[in-house]
């Protein structure tokens, strides 16, 4: 079925009814988001992130090209994002969907327009060599959501991620192999959350986390991406989207703010686990006899 | 019960058995080698477990979520289109079924059934053919009364695989009966897997479709403890 039917009467009115109760269809509290899985695959750089049955895999790779001639010092960050087929055969291969496009705006603003790679580290030798380093995203499963489950598995591919060391010895380029220098990290400046809120017009409350269902009777939503998570220092915004939908007041939108405040907390602290996790489980290969 | 995968040989030579009667997924080939028919070997069409039901009907049989009409079968659909003799309906096949509008009880030209677009119904497949639209009705074709078919009000609707559906539909599942104990509701079980229910509280349905949810993701031979022991956790009305 290439066109998506559109759901029927009954699921609008059970789903608005049953929120006006506040409860959910999947059993979830209102502001309650689904427990997100991440798995490191055995390449460092690729990681598939599912929430609920949303499942997005990140993968980032990095080559050594020349810079732009109007920016000498800094390496290139690319996203590639194109929804295929593969998550819902509601989306055509080829043709740009409502959807990938608002997925596409906000993972570039969160992840290339916020500066979370630092672009200058990048570079090898100024006006020559320069890492270029991308990110492509592959959307397997669409059960509402790909943009959190998308932005999650990007940012954590990007702190997984080990590019090769380089040395430059006068105007030679040393690539050092992985197997005899470890590779280093990128230079991540801060680690981004999306956090996606949808609303309903009958409906006062607004919730966390649609899923399918939700997102297809939604009347508007809301993403907010959070940086600088860590308990010590406040948190800072980092992207608010909203494109189009129902008016918000200034106070609906701070207690927005605070929801997702609250969820990007749980969910950066949550990934910073997951990441020392698996780092732990690889240092015991590297041992050198 | 075996998997066959398709052009697996399942017998070789039929002739010893007598009167075999073979379901979807099952064909006798014949060869120009063989001397009679009784040599031509039956093989499978398409991957599944075979089964039988005492050695004389045979068939393959899987679990599917796409949706192939056939003659007989209840389905639950939804209206997308409305014409000047009959609706589209949408059941989750390749080709959108049409519904007669002269096809419901008490239904005459002057009389006509009122369903908007977006509204669900439960049907029964009067013409299923794989080159050609199907077409379905809202009326017993014996009998002419409603039986049960017709437009689904309120309520809630899932989907679910096609061998869970088929098999709800069997009295012997437990997990409708166990929640059935615990507080009434209403169901039609769609054959294109879609389930359709309404409880008196939101609550139910939700727990309900929850049910149906989880019962798909266990896949088949769900036990009578696993569903006791679902309903103990989740359900608390």
């Amino acid at each position: 079925m290439p066109r998506e039917v559109e759901p029927p009467i009954v699921q609008r009115e059970f789903v608005l009814t049953a929120l006006k109760e506040s409860i959910r269809i999947d059993g979830r509290q209102l502001l309650q988001g689904r427990q997100p899985q991440l798995i490191f695959g055995d390449e460092l750089g690729w990681v598939e992130c599912a929430l609920g049955k949303t499942r997005v895999i990140a993968r980032v790779s990095g080559t050594i090209g020349r810079p732009r001639p109007d920016r000498p010092f800094e390496g290139s960050f690319t996203i590639h994002s194109e929804i295929s087929p593969m998550a819902s055969s509601v989306y055509e291969a080829g043709r740009l969907s409502e959807e990938e496009v608002l997925i596409t705006r906000m993972l570039e603003k969160v992840l290339k327009r916020s500066d979370a790679v630092d672009r200058e580290a990048l570079c090898i030798l100024a006006g020559q060599q320069v890492w270029q380093i991308k990110l492509t995203l592959h959307f397997l499963s669409d059960e509402g959501n790909m943009l959190d489950c998308a932005c999650l598995a990007g940012v954590a591919a990007l702190r997984h991620f080990r590019r090769p060391e380089v040395e430059v010895v006068g105007e030679e380029v040393i690539i050092h192999d992985p197997t005899e220098r470890a590779p280093i990290p990128l230079s991540i400046h801060h680690t981004p959350i999306c956090v996606t809120l949808a609303f309903f017009e009958d409906s006062e409350h607004p919730i966390v986390d649609p899923n399918h269902l939700e997102s297809l009777l939604m009347d508007s939503q809301l993403n907010i991406a959070l940086t600088h998570l860590s308990s010590s220092t406040s948190p800072t915004l980092c992207v608010f989207q909203k494109a189009g939908g129902m008016p918000l007041t200034a106070d609906e939108i701070r207690n927005c703010v605070e929801i997702a405040v609250r969820r990007a907390r749980v969910l950066s602290e949550w990934l910073e686990k997951k990441i020392k996790g698996d780092w732990e489980g690889r240092k015991a290969s590297i041992e050198v006899h | 019960m075996s998997v066959v995968l398709p052009g697996d040989i399942v017998l070789a030579r039929p002739n010893a058995h007598s009167a075999l009667k073979l379901g979807p997924g099952l064909l006798q080939i014949s060869s120009p080698l063989s001397l009679s028919s009784g040599d031509d070997p039956i093989i499978a069409t398409r991957p599944g477990l075979l089964k039988n039901i005492g050695g004389k009907q045979w068939w393959v049989e899987r679990n599917l979520v796409r949706y192939t009409p056939s003659t007989g079968e209840s389905v639950v659909g939804i209206i997308t289109a409305k014409h000047s003799n009959g609706f589209r309906v949408d059941i989750g096949s390749a080709h959108q079924a049409s519904l007669d509008e002269l096809a419901f009880e008490s239904a005459t030209k002057r009389n006509r059934v009122n369903l908007k677009i977006g509204a669900l119904i439960y049907a029964r497949v009067c013409l299923a053919h794989r080159d050609m639209e199907p077409e379905i009705e809202c009326v017993d074709p014996t009998t002419h009364k409603s039986d049960g078919f017709g437009e689904l009000k309120s309520g809630f609707m899932v989907t679910c695989s096609l061998g869970l559906a088929r098999s709800l539909l069997s009295n012997s599942h437990p997990l409708l009966r166990f929640i059935g104990a615990r507080f009434p509701f209403e169901v039609a079980i769609g054959t294109n897997g879609r389930v359709w229910f309404k409880a008196s509280e939101v609550k139910q349905t939700a727990c309900l479709a929850r049910a149906i949810e989880w019962a798909d993701g266990e896949g088949e031979g769900l036990s009578e403890g696993a569903v006791r022991k679902w309903i103990e956790a989740n359900i608390d009305v």
